[in-house]
C-alpha cells in the first residue's frame, strides 16, 4: 500500500510545478509585504485585506476587460486598495471603531463592493489579451528567464521604496506610533494621521497583489482574498523564524527583512506545493495553513513563559 | 509680563454619573512665571498627576482654562499641544520607542510640531548633536546612537526622554514622578541631570514627587494637592527653610490624619 502510494508521486511533477510555485509566491509576496507593514511595523491586525486583494484584483480585470492597458490598470488596482485601507483607518481613528473590527466591518462590505464592481461573482480576462504583467503563460514559455528577472527587479524596487519611505520623517512618525502610540503623540505626532496613512499603504500593496495576481490568473473572484491575511501572516512569521536572526545587526537590516518577507511567501507555496504533491486534498489547505501560523506565533510567547516560570 | 502657565480654575471628573465616579480635579488655579521650577507633592489621588495630565492633554478637563505662554490650549488635542511641551513619564518604557534607535527616537523628539514630511528621518549634522548630547549625561551612551532604545536601562531610557523632552526648547517640561521607578542611586543621577538641563534651557518645569526631601531640594517653588485642590504653595527662601517636618504637618492639618506621614509615602 504504502509502497504504491511512493510510486505513485512523481518527483519530476514536483518539479515542473517549481516555476508557477515561485511566481505565486512572489506576488503574494507583494500582500505579505503590505500585512507586515499594519501587522509589524503598525502593530494592528488589519484583516481588510482579505476584501482589498479581491477589490484590487475587480478592478484590474473590469478596466483590462473595457481595454485599458494591463500595466496601467494596476495603478488602479492599488488606488482602489488603498481607499479600502481609509476607509478601515476612518472606521478605527475617526469613529472609535477598535482595529481588528473597524477592518472586518470594511473587509464584509467590500465583499458587495467586489461584486458591484464585477457584476457577478466572477471576471475573466480574455485568452488573447496582449500585455499583461504576469501570467502563468509565460511561467512555461520561452522567455520564462526573463519573465522572472522583471518580477525580481519589481520586488527589489518595492522593497528599496518601503525601505526608504519608513527611514524618512513621516516613515518614522509611523514607526513610533506602532511601538508607542503615547510617545509618538508626546512628539507632537498625529497618532490618527499616521495610521491611516500606514493602512491605505498596506492596502495599496495588498491591491496590487490582488491586480497582479488577477492578470496571472486570467481571472477575478469575489473569494479569492478569502483566508488571504493568514497566507500573508504566513509568509511573514516564515520569514521572521528563518531569517530573523540573519537580519538582525546588519546595517540596513530592515531591507533584508523586507526581502525576506517575499522567501517567507514564495517558502509558503513551496509547502503548499508540496502537500498538493503528495496528494492530500487541497480541501486542508485553509486548516493547515491557520494552524501553522498559530504555532509559529504562539513559540515565542510559549518560550517567554517557560522563561518567566524557570526565572521564578 | 505675561505667565509662562495660567491654570484657570479646572475641574475634572472621571465616570461621571457612574459608581466609581471620582472628582479628580477640584478647581485648580495656578501661575507661572518664565523660569518657575515647581515641585508637586501630595498624598494619593491628591490630583498631582491629574493636574499634568490636563496639561498635556491626555483628556479634557470639565471647566476652566488653560494658557501657555499666551496660547489657549484648552481645547487642542495631545499632539497639537506637545509644540509646547516636554514629558517624562512615570514607566521608563513610556517615553521612548523601544524598537527605535536612540539617534532615531531623538530625531522623532526634534521634529516636534515641526511638519514631518518626505526628507530623511534623521540628517547626518544632527547625529554629531545628539553625541554630544548624550556625552554630557555620561551614561555611555554617546557611542551607542544606533542601538535599541529597547536595549537600556531604565535610568538611561529616563535621560534620554529628558533630552528629548528639552529638544526645541518646550514652553513648558512636564516631569510626572520621572524617577519614581528608579533606584535611589539612578534616580538622584537622573534628577541631577533634570537640573541641569531645566538650568541649561531656562526652561519652566513642573515635576511632580513623592520624595519629600527632593521636592524641597529641587526646584524655586512647591506646592501641595489634596483633593484635587493646591492648598500649600511656597517659593523662594520660605521654600528653601522647609523641612521634611513642615510638610507633614501641613499634609495632616489638611487631611486631619495623623498618619500623614505613611499616606504621603504610600500616596
Amino acid at each position: 500500500m504504502i509502497a504504491d502510494y511512493f510510486m505513485s508521486l512523481d518527483p519530476l511533477a514536483l518539479l515542473r510545478a517549481m516555476p508557477g510555485t515561485a511566481a505565486q509566491g512572489i506576488i503574494w509576496g507583494f500582500m505579505a509585504l503590505g500585512v507586515y507593514i499594519t501587522f509589524r511595523i503598525l502593530d494592528f491586525a488589519d484583516l481588510t485585506v482579505d476584501g482589498s486583494l479581491a477589490t484590487g484584483a475587480a478592478v484590474a480585470v473590469m478596466l483590462i476587460q473595457g481595454g485599458m492597458s494591463p500595466a496601467l490598470a494596476l495603478v488602479f488596482s492599488v488606488l482602489a486598495g488603498m481607499a479600502a485601507g481609509l476607509v478601515t483607518g476612518i472606521f478605527h481613528t475617526l469613529l472609535g471603531i477598535p482595529g481588528i473590527l473597524a477592518s472586518i466591518l470594511t473587509q464584509v462590505s467590500l465583499y458587495s463592493v467586489n461584486l458591484g464592481i464585477m457584476g457577478k461573482s466572477n471576471q475573466g480576462i480574455s485568452l488573447t489579451q496582449q500585455g499583461l504583467v504576469a501570467s502563468s503563460r509565460y511561467v512555461t514559455g520561452g522567455d520564462s528567464a526573463f519573465f522572472f528577472l522583471k518580477l525580481i527587479l519589481f520586488c527589489l524596487i518595492l522593497v528599496g521604496i518601503v525601505y526608504w519611505f519608513f527611514g524618512t520623517e513621516t516613515g518614522a512618525a509611523i514607526r513610533a506610533t506602532g511601538c508607542n502610540p503615547q510617545m509618538a503623540r508626546a512628539q507632537g505626532i498625529n497618532t490618527n494621521y499616521t495610521k491611516v496613512l500606514a493602512l491605505m499603504i498596506s492596502n495599496g500593496l495588498v491591491g496590487l497583489c490582488g491586480g497582479v495576481l488577477a492578470q496571472y490568473q486570467g481571472a477575478a473572484d469575489v473569494n479569492m482574498g478569502r483566508g488571504a491575511i493568514v497566507i500573508g501572516l504566513a509568509a511573514v512569521i516564515i520569514s521572521e523564524v528563518i531569517f530573523g536572526k540573519l537580519c538582525a545587526g546588519k546595517r540596513i537590516a530592515f531591507a533584508y527583512t523586507l526581502a525576506a518577507v517575499f522567501i517567507g511567501a514564495i517558502l509558503y507555496y513551496v509547502a503548499y506545493a508540496l502537500v498538493l504533491w503528495l496528494k492530500m486534498p487541497s480541501d486542508y489547505m485553509k486548516l493547515f495553513s491557520a494552524l501553522v501560523v498559530a504555532v509559529f506565533l504562539a513559540v515565542p510567547y510559549l518560550k517567554g513563559r517557560r522563561a518567566v516560570r524557570k526565572g521564578a | 509680563m505675561g505667565y509662562m502657565l495660567e491654570i484657570k480654575n479646572i475641574s475634572k471628573t472621571f465616570n461621571k454619573g457612574t459608581i466609581n465616579e471620582k472628582r479628580a480635579l477640584n478647581g485648580v488655579d495656578l501661575n507661572l512665571a518664565s523660569g518657575d521650577f515647581v515641585t508637586i507633592i501630595g498624598g494619593n489621588g491628591a490630583g498631582k498627576s491629574t493636574t499634568l495630565n490636563a496639561i498635556a492633554g491626555a483628556w479634557y478637563v470639565d471647566e476652566g482654562q488653560i494658557i501657555v505662554d499666551g496660547t489657549d490650549i484648552t481645547r487642542l488635542s495631545e499632539h497639537k499641544r506637545a509644540v509646547y511641551l516636554g514629558r517624562v513619564f512615570q514607566d521608563p518604557m513610556t517615553g521612548t520607542a523601544a524598537t527605535m534607535s536612540i539617534e532615531e527616537n531623538m530625531a522623532i523628539a526634534s521634529r516636534r510640531g515641526a511638519h514631518r514630511g518626505l526628507r530623511w528621518g534623521i540628517a547626518k549634522k544632527e547625529r554629531e548633536e545628539y553625541r554630544r548630547q548624550l556625552g554630557e549625561l555620561n551614561l555611555g551612551l554617546e557611542d551607542r546612537l544606533s542601538s535599541k532604545v529597547g536595549l537600556l536601562s531604565g535610568g538611561q531610557r529616563q535621560a534620554i526622554t529628558l533630552l528629548m523632552a528639552a529638544a526645541r526648547k518646550p514652553k513648558l517640561l512636564l516631569l510626572d514622578e520621572h524617577t519614581a521607578a528608579l533606584d535611589p542611586k539612578t534616580a538622584s543621577k537622573v534628577l541631577e541631570i533634570s537640573d541641569k538641563i531645566i538650568v541649561e534651557h531656562g526652561l519652566t518645569a513642573m515635576m511632580v514627587t513623592h520624595n519629600m526631601k527632593d521636592a524641597i531640594a529641587h526646584g524655586n517653588r512647591l506646592i501641595m494637592m489634596h483633593e484635587g485642590r493646591i492648598i500649600y504653595d511656597v517659593s523662594g527662601e520660605e521654600k528653601k527653610k522647609l523641612h521634611v517636618s513642615d510638610l507633614l504637618a501641613k499634609f495632616e492639618e489638611a487631611s486631619g490624619d495623623e498618619f500623614a506621614n505613611d499616606r504621603m509615602m504610600l500616596g
